[in-house]
């Protein structure tokens, strides 16, 4: 008997000891799942010309500053297209975390622009698993300059123009995140007979992080068949993101002088080829006017 | 019968002193105060558990569960400084040095030591503090606070930030313990 009670002392003690060894929160068991989204997939909401998967929060202002220069192929006496710019000023505003408004003024063709930009659902992990992010972006843009023909009858829907985007991007890791933005760009008016009305397209967008604060992207549109008329090309851009706090600085490099869906979709002319290639960037600074 | 009695009151006994407290929803408030700027984020998830026998403490913190009020501040606290996706949790795993002061039977204020290893950013450290725990009513609860030097984790502010992140910053602990059965 007592060589029993010695045998289950001495297991017991074995097994106090082991249970000094473990872990004590795993006493607590698996924490309850939670969904968790992905963040952080684009450092901005342009990829460069392109709308990201990214919105502004809700009650952030972010104001946005672009420029695209003018030709590199003008060589040194036009120091490479820097003697002449055009300018975006915008304004981009979160109503809430998942829908933002925006509006912008462009030198360029003195255009207005203006879009509504929600985000359907969320790339996450965790209790709700979804593998992409998916936003519906659509734009109205004014033309101003003068009609090309004043002596015709012109309304005012001929300057109108209007833009609609799926996006779908997926943050594949911390470094790679992916975008394709189907796109239909409307146009009231055209110049010509060729140019049609509806211009279908695919935008592609990618982001390569190279370090915490700095990333490379790369965005194409690619123009379905028969979308675009002779003379007409596709837009690639490339350039990098640089942040620093509350600031984005986007340099890029691009064939397409307009900064908004209608021209850089539609209305590219640059060739890469041939040197046709504008220096750019794009300023964002955000301000928080509403708390979370 | 003298064995059953034996074995019986060895249960008893491991109960009593596996007599655990633990808590889900701990509050831990992060504040940093430079002279550009006050940053605060709150976390109302972290995890904890203490052994009322050993004196054991452990606590685990989810790093994107902290919230900002400024949205661009969270997603770069995630992103650019603690880096979530990588380290999502910050634990600290230690000791309660004089536990045998502290009767959860009775009410009142106890001051105790708690030493232990801090894992931020995936940098460990030993870290040293006092911490208060109430018991009133039965009901068992502590406070306390840490200062960490943020470059001890090898978390980088970068020179132009550098005014508007304290190199040094607070963090205020707050847990409503239960009895865990």
């Amino acid at each position: 008997m007592r060589h029993l009670h010695l045998t289950i002392l001495f297991i017991y003690f074995a097994f106090s000891i082991s249970a000094q060894d473990e872990d004590l929160l795993s006493l607590l068991g698996a924490s309850p799942d939670e969904t968790d989204y992905t963040i952080a997939s684009f450092k901005t909401t342009r990829i460069i010309n392109l709308h990201s998967i990214e919105n502004v929060a809700g009650g952030v202002l972010d104001v946005k500053i672009s420029h695209r220069f003018g030709l590199i192929n003008g060589g040194i006496s036009e120091l490479f297209g820097i003697d002449q710019a055009t300018i975006r000023i915008g304004v981009d505003y979160g109503l809430s975390d998942r829908f933002m408004i925006g509006f912008g003024r462009s030198s360029f063709e003195k255009t207005y622009d203006g879009f509504l930009k929600f985000k359907i659902f969320r790339q996450s992990t965790g209790k709700n698993e979804i593998p992409i992010t998916a936003s519906l972006l659509a734009s109205t843009t004014i033309k101003t300059t003068p009609f090309q023909n004043p002596d015709r009858e012109n309304l005012f829907s001929s300057r109108l123009y209007y833009t609609y985007q799926i996006l779908l991007g997926r943050k594949f890791s911390e470094n790679l995140s992916f975008q394709l933005s189907p796109t239909l760009v409307h146009r009231n008016l055209v110049k010509t007979r060729s140019e049609n009305n509806n211009v279908l397209a695919l935008g592609l967008g990618t982001r390569i992080k190279l370090n915490k604060r700095t990333s490379f992207n790369v965005e194409y549109v690619y123009a379905l068949p028969d979308q675009l008329a002779p003379g007409f090309r596709n837009s690639l851009s490339l350039g990098f993101d640089i942040e620093t706090g509350g600031h984005v600085f986007q340099l890029h490099f691009s064939n397409s002088t307009s900064m908004i869906e209608k021209g850089f979709v539609a209305e590219t002319t640059g060739n890469w080829g041939d040197g046709d290639i504008h220096f750019g960037f794009n300023i964002s600074r955000v301000f928080t006017l509403k708390d979370n | 019968m003298k064995s059953v009695l034996f074995i019986l009151i060895l249960i008893a006994s491991h109960n009593l002193q596996a007599q655990k407290y633990f808590t889900r929803t701990g509050n831990i408030v992060f504040s940093s105060h430079a002279p550009m700027e006050e940053i605060e984020a709150v976390n109302n998830k972290a995890t904890s558990i203490f052994d009322v026998q050993t004196g054991a403490i452990e606590w685990a913190v989810l790093i994107k569960a902290f919230e900002f009020k400024k949205a661009l501040m969270q997603t770069h606290f995630n992103e650019n400084y603690m880096e979530s996706s990588k380290m999502p949790k910050a634990t600290f795993k230690g000791k309660i040095e004089n536990i045998s002061t502290l009767n959860l039977e009775k009410d009142g204020d106890y001051q105790v030591n708690v030493s232990g290893k801090l894992t931020i950013h995936g940098v460990t450290r030993e870290v040293q503090t006092t911490a208060t725990f109430t018991v009133k009513d039965k009901q068992v609860s502590a406070v306390s606070e840490l200062r960490v030097l943020v470059a001890d984790y090898k978390i980088e502010i970068p020179k132009l930030v550098r005014d508007n992140i304290a190199k040094e910053v607070q963090i205020n602990i707050i847990a409503q313990y239960e009895v865990l059965s």
